[in-house]
């Protein structure tokens, strides 16, 4: 059995995804759109992609660390 | 009448049978031991590599709940029902770590469980078995949100009785054949089963996402036309956008459902079907793609509006499938049918998996008959997943919620009450054993009578109609709603903080830590990767 390390500061990263999804206030409006879709629903999906960066982004930094 | 629907039932009855066939044959796939061995039948041999992990827990997060409720959500009530976008993705960074430390700690002990778990850590019974019976009853009403699921397909194409028992007759038999691959096949029957429900899911979203707003004028159109829809409409809270209202709830939402998913007792079990901890990881940063897929369908409830749809009977958890039935030629339509069913099975199977450890592990084991056997302890656990599904009849039949989500929020508000046992007790051992009892109990008397409070809009029932509470109902002079699960565990917390210290200033004992700081961070060691029995070569 080995052991591995979960500390990091590249950790701290991760409440970016966190944080921005749930201030509704900053995009809950119709405009601009993107292909039809209101930005509050093409922002919330953008941020699938942010949130995969994200994750994957710490999950490589935290293994070059170690 | 479902003579018109004949080519959709027998493109639905030939994929239906066909997995069920995988299913039981699925005892036999990657067999690495005897079946009747609680790591086997109900952690798949504790091997399962990145791709498996990622079609499991993929199956376990995006069930009937994407495919029928949370669009039937967008459909009738708007933008709150999108909450479930936000919620898929703040769960991954949320959870990552905690979820990597419950690996390595249940690797390093041998557990199947959370409560095995809690147990271990708070070197108490009492609490283990709170937590136990806490997962069970908090999976049921998920289990049902399932079976209302696959009764959304199959009254679409007219298989529903006529009355009484009948009506639920067609239901019946698919859980029946979902229950007897369970019992044979334990977890490798979802698992195997998972690749189908993928490809056919995949498939469905990616033909509807195109197709439909082609037909129906493109996604601008629909948005306009679900506007214009809820601009009509009488009802407060709807709109495609939030008001100032229900924000709150939104958030709430998000965020409560996320710490439950989190601490449901499957997905623990399919975190720790895993082969190692960067197994985990690298599924943290992969699963988020099926919230894209989740985000589309949501939005296929407004597809609905622009297309005129209406739901099957009355029943807006149909929408989606009405909406297929109208549009998509009718051998499509079967294609789309069976993903939703398939997708319903998958996430049952490994739910009621689940449940019946917990019984397993935590009640018949630790109280009932101590020093049984594996094989004894997997003849149980076969059982029970049989009388779990039966729970989850009870839910569908006894509390009918406007909105069949309700199913899995009010399940939500019950699982958050093991937070800080739980999710808290990966981090810390600070909180007292007792304190956490006290806090569970007030946790969840606070969140079960906030839910007889919420009355349901739709059938006039004054109670459990729903899981977002007013603060008006709550002596707030505020017309704003909140998820009841959120205040819940708000609840729990202040109470078990305030307990734990009264118990220390009055020196009340407490149980001992049954695990070491370095257990958290234990991984499977790379050599014993290496010449490990289990190989992703199957895959």
């Amino acid at each position: 059995m080995t052991n591995g390390n979960d500390r990091s500061r590249w950790n701290w990263l991760l409440a970016i995804p966190v944080a921005l999804p749930l201030a509704t206030f900053l995009f809950n409006f119709d405009g601009p759109r993107l292909g039809g879709f209101p930005l509050f629903y093409w922002l919330q999906l953008a941020f699938v992609g942010l949130v995969v960066a994200v994750t994957t982004l710490v999950y490589r930094l935290s293994k070059r660390e170690r | 009448m479902w003579r018109d629907h004949l080519t959709q039932i027998i493109v639905f009855g030939v994929l239906f049978l066909g997995v069920s066939a995988l299913g039981f044959a699925a005892s036999r796939w990657r067999r690495t031991g005897s079946l009747n061995h609680l790591d086997e039948w109900g952690l798949g041999g504790r091997g399962f590599g990145g791709w498996i992990t990622w079609f499991l827990l993929g199956g376990d997060i995006y069930t009937a709940y994407t495919f029928v409720a949370v669009p039937a959500l967008l459909f009738a009530a708007g933008a709150t029902g999108f909450y479930a976008v936000p919620y898929t993705v703040i769960v991954y960074p949320l959870v990552m770590f905690a979820l990597v430390r419950l690996w390595s700690v249940s690797y390093k002990h041998g557990f199947v469980t959370p409560a095995d778990f809690v147990r271990k850590r708070y070197e108490s019974r009492t609490l283990a078995l709170l937590v136990a019976i806490t997962g069970i009853v908090a999976t049921m009403p998920y289990i049902a949100l399932q079976l209302v699921g696959i009764e959304a397909a199959l009254k679409t194409m007219g298989l529903v009785g006529d009355s009484g028992f009948t009506r639920h007759l067609p239901i019946l038999i698919a859980f029946a054949i979902l229950a007897a691959y369970t019992y044979s096949s334990g977890l490798r029957a979802p698992a195997l089963i998972a690749f189908v429900k993928d490809s056919l899911i995949y498939l469905v979203i990616i033909v509807a996402v195109i197709y439909l707003p082609f037909k129906l004028g493109g996604w601008g159109g629909i948005f306009d036309a679900a506007a214009a829809k809820f601009e009509a409409s009488a009802a407060p809270g709807d709109g495609i956008l939030l008001n100032a209202n229900n924000q709150l709830n939104y958030v709430t939402l998000a965020l409560g459902s996320a710490l439950a998913l989190f601490l449901y007792p499957h997905t623990a079990t399919g975190i720790l079907a895993s082969r190692d901890r960067g197994v985990v990881k690298r599924n943290m940063a992969a699963l988020p793609a099926y919230s894209l897929a989740l985000g589309l369908i949501a939005l296929l409830g407004y597809a609905a509006i622009a297309a005129g749809t209406k739901p099957v009977l009355g029943d807006n958890n149909t929408i989606v499938p009405a909406l297929f039935d109208g549009l998509f030629p009718a051998w499509f339509a079967g294609v789309a049918f069976a993903a939703i069913g398939i997708g319903a099975l998958v996430p049952a199977a490994i739910m009621s998996i689940a449940a019946a450890n917990l019984f397993t592990r935590n009640i018949w084991v630790e109280f009932l008959d101590k020093g049984a056997s594996p094989a004894r302890e997997a003849r149980v656990s076969k059982i029970t997943s049989l009388l779990v599904k039966f729970g989850a009849l009870l839910f569908v039949v006894g509390i009918s919620p406007q909105f069949a989500i309700d199913l899995q929020l009010i399940g939500g508000v019950i699982i958050l009450q093991t937070l800080p046992s739980v999710g808290i007790g990966l981090y810390t051992r600070w909180f007292h054993k007792g304190a956490l009892i006290a806090g569970w109990a007030a946790g969840m008397g606070a969140g079960l009578w906030m839910l007889y409070l919420v009355p349901n809009a739709a059938t006039k029932h004054e109670h459990f109609g729903g899981s977002a509470i007013a603060l008006s109902k709550l002596g707030f002079d505020s017309p704003r709603t909140l998820y009841v699960g959120f205040l819940a565990v708000a609840v729990n917390l202040a109470v078990a903080t305030a307990g734990t210290l009264i118990l220390r200033a009055a020196k009340v004992s407490d149980g001992g830590d049954g695990t070491a700081p370095a257990d958290y961070t234990a991984d499977r060691s790379a050599p014993e990767r290496e010449v490990s029995r289990y190989t992703e070569a199957a895959v």
